[in-house]
């Protein structure tokens, strides 16, 4: 069968040799073809696709040499073989050097020659069933564009194919960076609904007037600037989904709102006296605790459970660092093409650093790191210094029990605002405090003080 | 073309009736077709090349082109055979055409087959139904034992039987019906 498959090119300027060669192989069952000079043969080689080039050495016009760069250019996967009649070691090595397959002497012997064919057939075959498992292997780790061969989030492929299936409200949770959205539209691709529209909404992005009028639309002249009727998101995501991104940071008034949609699902527009009636599936995301959120009444209860009907929660990439290999492998191909590069890989140290560093900020930090590379990488591998990664916080750091109260309170804060690249807001959330005690903290240790000095990233 | 098969001696030497008669056998036997021994006087001169000390086998093959009668025709010599690229042959034959040659120069060496004619007897059969096996069409085959392997050394030459394998028959049969529906 691969023999058949295998292509051959015999290039020389030799009739004889052609013939002879061509011959010779063609009784092993593969597909011959001849070129008498080098620019038919890049001509062929432009035209079809070939396994193996035989091509002589030294041709009148363009020689050996120059068919196996452009071939090497035009095809990369081709083996490509020279042959001489006169061989010198200068000749030999430069041939390999330019990525010939091997290098013959003629004439040869019928063995090595045989055996050479066997060779080039077997590894190229290899090649391909490479490519294929690799294929299929991606295709099972898989859910449209999301990727991952852990077996977490494995089981969350599962559930998220399931809850598709069914119109039910989903919550997803997770860290910023771990695919929220990009499982929500997955959710929406693979549900009943995929022939109709995804509405994508960041609840914490606009203020909550404006997020009311997003959200439910409004009549003309209800408010200063609103100079016609408009729809909203909850209309325009009608017979398909609309995703509620950062949920957990709306404002009670909108909480309520939602909650009587998602009851009834009629509402009002701003400004609007007659209901409105949708069908529309809903998924949530935040990437707070919402159940905490509730507890604290911070968030309405009965909302969170109207939300929390399958709730999914996603992995932060430090818990599956066995995904990096492939996710690197999976950007790179993407970030070639957008980018127009051509980074092979990343290199083996590179690959290490990646998988120790803490991503903090997940997929989508990782995909940004590796663009920083491309970018940065000189040849076509990435570098480890290419990454521009910080040095990993250890995740248990040694207690130093020299240390005052004040003196740790003054360096974890420092760390939580390095870790959140200087927003307030984020870091209060994480300190789980609040943003006035936050400001007052960092006036009494100074710490605006030492990034104005340019010694903290703030 | 009529499926008869010509065996001409082209060799240097006098010819090994015995030999000869036993490839006409063994030939006739494996493609079921009438083998005739035949006499020939002129021998393809032209095709030695002095630098390399052999005979090219694609000139020899050209030259029975020329002269064969309607059929195939075998041509065994004692000479040594080459094509340009390769140091030597055992034989060369036309893919699907009328001519083949075998060349029984280095069937006799390797330990055993000075003494032992019966294993230098086989190793010019199973040659000579190989390339013939060409001119009915049929390309190498993967299975060491058939006749139809390619055979690089003498150790795959011994490994081979002297008969075509069952997929190498059926290939045979569909080749010949194909060739006889076509006249």
């Amino acid at each position: 069968m691969s023999k058949e498959r295998t292509r051959v090119l015999v290039v020389d300027d030799e009739e004889i040799v052609r013939e002879s060669l061509s011959g010779w192989l063609a009784k092993d069952g593969y597909t011959l073809d001849v070129a008498q000079d080098g620019p038919t043969a890049v001509e062929k080689l432009r035209a079809e696709r070939w396994s193996v080039l035989l091509v002589d050495l030294k041709m009148p016009g363009m020689d050996g040499l120059q068919v196996l760069e452009t071939a090497k250019k035009l095809q990369p996967d081709v083996a490509v073989v020279i042959m001489t009649a006169y061989a010198t070691v200068e000749t030999a090595v430069e041939a390999m050097k330019m990525g010939a397959y091997d290098y013959l002497v003629k004439p040869f012997d019928p063995e090595e020659l045989s055996l050479m064919m066997v060779k080039i057939v077997a590894q190229q075959q290899l090649v391909r069933e490479n490519v294929l498992l690799r294929k299929v292997l991606k295709r099972d780790y898989h859910f449209r564009d999301m990727l991952s061969k852990s077996p977490g989030m494995q089981r969350i492929f599962d559930l998220a194919r399931s809850a598709a299936k069914t119109q039910s409200t989903v919550l997803i949770l997770g860290e910023s960076g771990t695919g929220k959205e990009l499982l929500a539209r997955a959710i929406h691709a693979e549900s009943p609904r995929h022939g109709a529209t995804f509405v994508a909404v960041s609840c914490a992005a606009l203020t909550e007037t404006l997020l009311e009028s997003e959200l439910f639309g409004h009549e003309k002249g209800s408010f200063t600037g609103a100079v016609s009727r408009r729809k909203g998101k909850f209309e325009s995501a009608h017979g398909g989904t609309l995703f509620l991104d950062e949920i957990g940071d709306i404002s009670s008034k909108l909480q309520l709102d939602l909650l009587r949609v998602l009851e009834d699902r009629k509402f009002f527009r701003v400004g609007g006296s007659e209901s409105v009636e949708v069908d529309v599936r809903i998924i949530a995301a935040t990437n707070r605790d919402l159940r905490k959120a509730a507890d604290e009444g911070q968030f309405r209860d009965d909302l969170y459970y109207r939300l929390n009907v399958i709730p999914i929660t996603l992995p932060p990439l430090r818990d599956r660092l066995e995904d990096i290999p492939l996710l690197v492998e999976h950007f790179l191909e993407h970030l070639n093409l957008e980018m127009n590069h051509q980074i092979e890989n990343v290199s083996a140290d590179a690959l290490a650093a990646l998988m120790r560093y803490d991503w903090p900020g997940n997929v989508r930090e990782l995909r940004n790191v590796l663009e920083r590379g491309m970018v940065v990488a000189k040849g076509s591998l990435i570098m480890p210094d290419d990454l521009g990664l910080q040095a990993p916080a250890s995740r248990q750091p040694v207690a130093d029990v020299t240390l005052s109260l004040d003196e740790v309170e003054r360096r974890h804060i420092e760390a939580v605002l390095h870790h959140e690249s200087g927003n307030v807001t984020h870091a209060a959330r994480t300190l789980d405090i609040d943003r006035v005690t936050l400001y007052n903290k960092i006036r009494k240790y100074g710490l605006r003080r030492t990034e104005e000095n340019g010694t903290a990233e703030a | 073309m009529t499926s008869d098969v010509h065996i001409w001696w082209i060799g240097a030497d006098a010819p090994d009736d015995h030999l000869l008669e036993s490839v006409r056998r063994e030939v006739e036997s494996v493609f079921r077709v009438r083998v005739r021994l035949e006499r020939h006087a002129e021998r393809p001169t032209h095709a030695f090349d002095p630098r390399r000390g052999q005979h090219s086998s694609s000139q020899i093959l050209k030259w029975l082109v020329g002269r064969a009668p309607s059929g195939r025709v075998l041509a065994v010599t004692d000479v040594d055979l080459f094509i340009p690229v390769l140091t030597f042959v055992y034989g060369e034959a036309q893919l699907g055409g009328e001519a083949a040659v075998v060349s029984t120069a280095r069937l006799a060496s390797g330990p055993g087959a000075m003494t032992d004619e019966r294993l230098f007897g086989a190793r010019v059969v199973k040659e000579s139904i190989h390339e013939l096996g060409h001119t009915f069409g049929l390309i190498h085959c993967d299975s060491a034992d058939c006749v139809m392997a390619r055979s690089v050394n003498l150790m795959e030459v011994d490994a081979k039987r002297m008969r075509l394998c069952g997929d190498c028959e059926t290939r045979f049969g569909a080749l010949q019906h194909k060739e006889q529906h076509h006249e």
